[in-house]
């Protein structure tokens, strides 16, 4: 291969990659409101078993923290952990929490997920008389609605208010 | 070399009690209860799973085990305040309930706790599980 050619061989190579990298980047942005996955094993071990692995990004670390100081009543029930569970889910958390607009205002008040600025707004097409139908089960319930939550899929093309 | 192959024997020592302690049955489960319950009362006389039905069905405070398990534990339950759904807590209809003593033991902490407002002791785990053990039937 001649140099000119080796030079616009490279000069291809590079430009797709680069458009290939900008476009995945361009994607992953849009769709970040819509996929929220939890991304710890223990994590969805752990907390999965009685409600869905609530996206961590939803509130902030210090939110977190206080949740985790409280699993003894978490929400009314026991939800007590081991302590290697509880340090390596508190250590995820403190990491995977949500900083800027999503969460603020978010833990002020309540450690619901569901009572934050963010949430309200979101679901704010949402009937209240929905929510409180036996197949949904209220609002933490993501999966009722979110029909495919539980693989971190939040996208309002699949959701679906049961009657 | 010597001290090579010691490090290799303790690992594998390790590994095999560390996958007995993982998997065991609710046969023995109910043995290791049933030496706890000994040693709390010398007048031990066994487990009943008449007693262990009455202890799940009955609601002390505002929850029973029954509220999210069902009154039949071979069915599949509900969380009473998440409506996550729970696959069914009798051996019988789910070969992994009562196979890792950590995770049992889990769960009556927290759940004791929640219907009870204390631990249960160790002949009430046990007349829970000999009941949950005596349950068959898928449905009923």
């Amino acid at each position: 291969m001649s140099n000119a050619r080796r030079w616009a061989f490279d000069l291809t190579l590079w430009t797709i990659s680069l458009i290939t990298g900008l476009s995945l980047i361009a994607h992953e942005a849009m769709a970040g409101e819509k996929r929220m996955t939890a991304g710890n094993a223990r994590y969805e071990a752990e907390c999965a078993s009685c409600h869905l692995a609530y996206p961590p990004q939803l509130l902030p670390a210090p939110a977190w923290r206080r949740i985790m100081a409280g699993l003894g009543k978490h929400f009314g029930t026991n939800a007590t952990l081991d302590a290697s569970a509880a340090a390596e889910i508190g250590n995820f958390l403190d990491g995977a929490a949500g900083t800027g607009k999503r969460v603020a205002g978010a833990g002020d008040n309540s450690l619901r997920i569901t009572r934050t600025p963010w949430f309200e707004r979101e679901h704010g097409e949402v009937p209240s008389a929905a929510w409180r139908r036996p197949s949904v089960g209220g609002p933490g319930n993501c999966a009722a609605c979110h029909t495919a939550a539980p693989q971190g899929d939040f996208d309002e093309h699949n959701v679906r208010i049961p009657r | 070399m010597q001290l090579e192959t010691l490090r290799i024997r303790a690992g594998v020592a390790l590994l095999l009690f560390a996958s007995a302690a993982l998997a065991a049955t609710p046969a023995e489960l109910l043995r290791g209860y049933e030496t706890a319950a000994r040693a709390d009362n010398a007048r031990f006389a066994g487990f009943s799973a008449e007693r262990g039905r009455e202890l799940f069905n009955a609601r002390r405070g505002e929850w029973s085990c029954a509220s999210c398990h069902t009154d039949n534990p071979a069915a599949q339950g509900k969380h009473a305040k998440t409506a996550k759904v729970i696959a069914p807590l009798a051996p019988a209809a789910n070969a992994e309930r009562f196979t890792d003593a950590a995770a049992t033991e889990k769960w009556f902490r927290r759940n004791c706790n929640d219907v009870l407002a204390r631990a249960c002791t160790a002949q009430e785990k046990g007349d829970i599980l000999q009941y949950l053990i005596s349950v068959k039937q898928e449905a009923r």
